[in-house]
């Protein structure tokens, strides 16, 4: 008769193991699947440059270094042409999904009309994006200094593991772009409950550098409706708010009110720095956001 | 137990509790309800938001209300509340329990059982001795106090008796001695006994009555208004109600049953009338009336003679001579008969087929008729003759229509022409049928007609002169009897018509009605023999041989143990004695001041803790929805669920009970069999097949085609639309509602056919040997169904498609149709009698056809029949007898006027 404890632990232990790494493929998949579904446009800068695509032949001039002659188009003629290949320029696109324990809010966990967690669809569109821009060529990566910006279907792993890993056990989180390359764009993907003041430094620090990029505000219906009535005590996710009422239903235009405010606020600042403000609600299809996303950075890899 | 008011506890310490109530008030305004906990992420947005309400952070005043209403509710009801808690008698030592026992107490007998029942029963756990008198039928000595457990175990054998107590009751000999108490089941009338026994009865120890509320009601003896029936109806308080008195007696048929109904409204009164005016063929049938819905002597008043309404033929000989009314022979019959007699003054040939009562004929000679006279006697008329110049003179030998044969001439005595004085009466005999009729003085008689002397003489003569010669001699003929006066029926030969013994005289004979309330003097000198008793519920039955009574007894004597109300007869007359005394005012019984009155109003005792408890849960059900809803949590699919609840505990629209239009359009589009469910899956299940195999068979080999049976749903079907119903009737067979029984007899009468099946290959014989026999009896009662009779050779049903002799199904027994009429004749040279027209509405018999007829999906038989190749002609012959059975449905009696069709050929010949 042996011990049943060392059979439970390792049979937990590898459980555990199991769902760790069947969630990474899990993402990847669903992301690709959702990227899939993205036409990407081309990538040329319009102009000569290095690059892979033709661009045009033109006469050689004087300094151009033998080795560049097209010899097989100068044979037709009696000039020398020099065969010239579109500028394909990368573009560095970093990626900010908020790990705050705030994030991890879902309205309605089971049932019929579940919905995932505000975290996981912030990491499926970041991760989707990714997938896409990565197909286009661009380096992705995440504004933290553990993923910078690197081209190449190996990245989308690394990105997908740093996804994962990254979770914070704050209520609330602000992005931190000062590690961001000059030039680069980022995608901000919170719900933005955190205080606007800290997000207006950062994004004006960051339009400093020439950074642009998007805002996407990610909500739970249940967060835009405030759905609650009778005598409650809200909490946040992690504990660290609380606030009581006796009749939740009374304050649901208020909510509201505050909720539309602080939305016209964040579209103010983004504006501002020249970035792009949207908003996204869990039971909407994540393919909708992801459109919006890509239009909204289209003109950056296009 | 704690009494407060209509309120007792049996538990009443508990409901110390409810003083803990206010404790939880303020326990509970203290505490609002719990909040939900919610994590969501949007507080930051939340905060710094105040509530709009400004509402004190304590429990809704409704909401504690209700809690406390739960509260209260449960601690009543575990304190054990009863409404109209029975006071328990706390008495010790023996108890005397009396009883009226009349006919007034039979009305709300089984509430009177049931009180001396709980008298007994506490009375046996208290161990209290008990003695119980019926004062109506009192015990010659005081009862002896025994043990209630045998007196509860004699209760069923106490009947309330058709008469009130005696009014001279000794309480000394009727009441046992020492102290006890007494419990009285009064009837709630008044009698002039009732004082003192009251009296002596506190003399013994308490007195404790009990008695029903609303008064008495009676019905007194019909009196006669001419044409019409006064009932007096008596109640003992003014009531206010419509009562309805129905008149029953015999139809033609010679069943009792209703004969007419009249509602008497009584507004504040404690007198009114029923008045029925009904034609003299009915009135003369009832029997006696009755106020429905009474279960008391009281309430039923029987008829005798004096409300019959004879009809008398009044015959005078040929020539009245005109203008000479007082000389006219029948002019003092007249005015004796028709206040109480419908009387018929026309000739002999003219009277006969009224078919009179009595036919009297006044000094007729020779009937032509004589012959159609002597038969309506013998059928039990009345024939009375008076003499007169005319019969003197006939010289009657052997007139059969004479009592005794007559000498020619007759006599004349105290006339100018003779000596003597004019003849007076004799005092009447005993046996003779005017015994203790009173004989005036002045009666005398001047001319007669004489008898001739015969051994029989003496004993038909019922009156004689004071000389001996008879002056009225009668005999009987048949049933019916012929009377003849030795005088005129005019004041010519004697001066008895002008008398007031002649009128008697008729009513004794029977003639002439007698007053609705004979005195002592109307009746004297006759025993009536009890023919039938009222019981002390109003039922009539058939008296056990008693001795005789005095017509004078009747005539005065209240009813009691020695004159039990109910018919009473001799050879000539019926005499009905009811319930209620003549002249009996019904008064409500008075009692002294300290006696208990214990009302029956008292309403029943009923705990209440269920009632309580069960508020208590609705109110704690009622606090979860209501705090449910207060906090925020009565939502989605709670609320959903809550109000599918309350949408299931609505109460749902009844069903219309019609046939759906499908079905009708079905059943009536074709001819389409049906059977009756048993409620056995498996016998419908054959019935259906059976139908289905008969289907096929007709299909096959006639030109009715019929779709597919049904299963008959009595109670909404209209089976009209049905050809045939096949009834197959099992033990357990459900019994047709009564709207579905107004149906089936509809069907019946409207020539429908139902062929009853008790599948038991009449082992019963219709009898009640079986179960199925039994309940075929049990289902059939509430049919019309007419006389029945085992099929007869010629039956129509033997040969309306195939020639059969048998009709068997799985089993081979007789069946039951409709008998012929009894005055059908065999033609002669035809092979089959002249039937009845129509379908014979039941066939009745006990050979499992559905079995022998059921095939299965692919047309195979389903059940064996008999064995081998005689057990496949027996399912042929069934198959056939269902072929003649639909063909006799469909054709009616077609074949049987095949019976004309040799006079039709023969005519055609020609």
């Amino acid at each position: 008769m042996s011990d049943p404890l060392p059979d439970a632990a390792a049979r937990d232990l590898r459980r555990a193991a199991e769902a760790e790494a069947a969630a990474l493929p899990a993402l990847l998949i669903a992301a690709e699947h959702l990227a899939n579904t993205m036409q990407m446009g081309g990538h040329g800068r319009r102009r000569a440059g290095a690059g892979e695509e033709f661009w045009q032949y033109r006469p050689a001039h004087s300094g151009d270094a033998a080795r560049f002659v097209d010899w097989r188009r100068s044979a037709r003629s009696d000039t020398q042409f020099i065969r010239e290949r579109e500028a394909q320029l990368a573009q560095s696109l970093c990626l900010w999904v908020d790990p705050a324990a705030s994030m991890r809010f879902t309205g309605a966990e089971t049932g019929r009309k579940a919905r995932p967690e505000k975290l996981s669809r912030a990491r499926l569109l970041a991760l989707a994006l990714a997938i896409s821009a990565l197909r286009a060529g661009e380096r992705v990566g995440l504004t933290s200094p553990l993923a910078p910006p690197r081209p190449g279907k190996a990245q989308l792993l690394t990105l997908a593991q740093a996804l994962l890993a990254e979770t914070s056990a704050l209520d609330y989180a602000a992005p931190d772009l000062s590690a961001v390359a000059p030039q680069a764009r980022v995608v901000v993907l919170s719900d933005f409950f955190t205080d606007p003041a800290g997000l207006e430094t950062v994004l004006s620090g960051a339009a400093g550098r020439g950074v642009s990029g998007v805002l996407l505000q990610v909500l739970d219906p249940a967060e835009e409706e405030f759905p609650y009535d009778g005598r409650t005590v809200f909490t946040s996710m992690a504990g660290g708010l609380r606030f009581e009422t006796r009749e939740a239903g009374d304050l649901r235009a208020r909510y509201r009110a505050r909720l539309a405010e602080r939305r016209d606020h964040l579209a103010r600042i983004a504006r501002q720095s020249g970035w792009a403000f949207a908003s996204h609600h869990t039971g909407a299809p994540a393919q909708a956001a992801l459109l919006w996303l890509h239009g909204a950075l289209g003109g950056g890899w296009r | 137990m704690m009494v407060l008011g209509p309120l007792g506890f049996t538990a009443p310490w508990l409901l110390a509790g409810l003083i803990a109530l206010p404790l939880l008030w303020w326990l509970l305004r203290a505490t609002p309800p719990a909040p939900i906990r919610r994590r969501f992420p949007g507080v930051a947005l939340l905060l710094g938001l105040t509530d709009a309400t400004v509402q004190a952070e304590r429990t809704p005043w409704w909401l504690l209300a209700l809690r406390m209403l739960a509260l209260a509710a449960a601690i009543i009801g575990f304190a054990g509340p009863v409404l109209h808690p029975a006071k328990l008698d706390p008495a010790r030592g023996p108890l005397l329990i009396l009883e009226d026992g009349s006919w007034a107490s039979a009305a709300s007998w089984p509430r009177r059982i049931e009180r001396l029942t709980r008298a007994l029963t506490e009375a046996a756990a208290a161990g209290r001795p008990v003695a119980l008198i019926s004062l109506a039928d009192p015990p010659p000595a005081p009862p002896p106090f025994t043990e209630a457990r045998d007196l509860l175990a004699s209760l069923p054998g106490l009947q309330p008796q058709a008469w009130e107590p005696s009014i001279d009751l000794d309480p000394a000999r009727l009441l046992p001695d020492g102290s006890y108490d007494t419990l009285w089941l009064s009837d709630g009338l008044d009698r002039t006994s009732r004082a003192a026994l009251a009296r002596a009865v506190q003399a013994h120890g308490r007195l404790k009555v009990w008695q029903p509320a609303g008064p008495v009601l009676a019905l007194d003896a019909a009196t006669v208004d001419g044409a019409r029936l006064n009932l007096p109806l008596h109640a003992s308080a003014p009531v206010n109600r419509v009562v309805e008195v129905a008149a029953l007696g015999a139809d033609p048929s010679g069943l009792e049953r209703e004969l007419a109904r009249q509602p008497v409204t009584l507004r504040d009164q404690a007198q009114a009338e029923a008045v029925f005016d009904l034609p003299p063929e009915l009135r003369n049938r009832i029997t006696r009336f009755e106020i429905s819905g009474l279960r008391s002597a009281g309430a039923v008043s029987l008829t005798d003679d004096a409300q019959k309404r004879r009809k008398v033929a009044l015959i005078a000989p040929g020539s009245a001579r005109e203008g000479l009314e007082l000389l006219s022979p029948t002019h003092y019959l007249h005015q004796a008969l028709a206040p109480s007699a419908d009387l018929i003054e026309a000739t002999l040939a003219d009277a006969l087929p009224v078919k009179p009562d009595v036919i009297i004929l006044a000094d007729v000679g020779e009937v032509a008729e004589t012959a159609d006279l002597l038969a309506w006697v013998e059928r039990g008329g009345m024939l009375i003759r008076f003499a007169g110049p005319r019969l003197a003179a006939a010289g009657t030998g052997d007139d059969p229509l004479l009592p005794v044969r007559l000498r020619q001439g007759g006599r004349s005595v105290g006339g100018t022409m003779s000596w003597g004085a004019p003849r007076k009466l004799a005092p009447f005999a005993e046996t003779s049928p005017f015994a203790g009729l009173i004989l005036p003085d002045e009666v005398t008689v001047r001319e007669q007609v004489l008898a001739e002397p015969d051994p029989d003489l003496g004993a038909r003569s019922i009156a004689a002169l004071a000389d001996g010669t008879p002056l009225v001699t009668r005999k009987a003929l048949g049933q019916g009897a012929v009377v003849l006066f030795h005088v005129t029926a005019n004041a010519e030969w004697s001066n008895l018509p002008l008398s007031g013994l002649f009128p008697q005289m008729l009513d004794r004979l029977s003639v002439s009605a007698r007053p609705a309330a004979p005195s002592a003097e109307d009746l004297a000198g006759q025993t009536f023999t009890p023919r039938k008793r009222l019981d002390g519920f109003g039922l009539l039955t058939a008296s056990e041989a008693a001795a005789g009574v005095k017509g004078a007894d009747l005539a005065e004597g209240p009813p009691g143990p020695d004159l039990p109300p109910g018919l009473y007869a001799t050879t000539d007359q019926v005499l009905a004695l009811n319930a209620l005394p003549r002249g009996r005012q019904l008064a409500p019984a008075l009692w002294p001041a300290g006696v208990t009155l214990e009302g029956e109003t008292a309403p029943k005792q009923r705990p209440l803790a269920g009632l309580a408890l069960a508020l208590a849960l609705v109110a704690l059900l009622l606090d979860i929805l209501a705090t449910l809803a207060l906090s925020g949590r009565l939502r989605g699919p709670r609320a959903a669920a809550v109000a599918a609840l309350a949408v299931l505990l609505l109460p749902s629209p009844p069903q219309a009970q019609t046939m759906p239009e499908s079905r009708a359009i079905e059943a009536a589009a074709n001819v389409v069999f049906a059977s009756v469910p048993t409620g056995d899956a498996t016998i419908d299940a054959v019935s259906m097949a059976g139908l289905r195999g008969l289907g096929q068979t007709l299909t096959r080999r006639t030109t009715v085609e019929p779709s597919a049976p049904m299963q008959l749903d009595l109670e909404t079907d209209d089976l009209a639309l049905f050809t045939l119903i096949y009834w197959p009737v099992t033990e357990t067979a459900p019994t047709p509602s009564p709207a579905a029984y107004t149906k089936l007899n509809r069907y019946l009468r409207g020539g429908g056919m139902i062929l009853f099946d008790t599948r038991d290959a009449d082992l019963a014989g219709m009898g009640a040997a079986t179960g199925a026999g039994r309940r075929l009896q049990a289902l059939a009662a509430p049919l019309d169904i007419p006389p029945l009779e085992p099929l007869p050779a010629d039956h129509v049903l033997t040969r309306s498609f195939y020639l059969l002799q048998t009709m068997p199904g799985r089993h081979d027994g007789p069946i039951w149709v409709e008998a012929a009429p009894a005055d059908a004749e065999q033609a002669e040279g035809m092979p089959f009698r002249n039937l009845n027209d129509g379908v014979t509405p039941v066939v009745i018999g006990g050979n499992d056809w559905a079995s022998a007829w059921a095939v299965d999906e692919v047309g195979q038989p389903m059940f064996p029949v008999g064995r081998g190749q005689a057990g496949e002609r027996q399912r042929e012959i069934a198959a056939r007898f269902g072929v003649n059975l639909v063909m006799h449905v469909l054709t009616g009696n077609y074949k049987s006027d095949q019976v004309h069709v040799p006079a039709l050929l023969e005519r055609l010949g020609q």
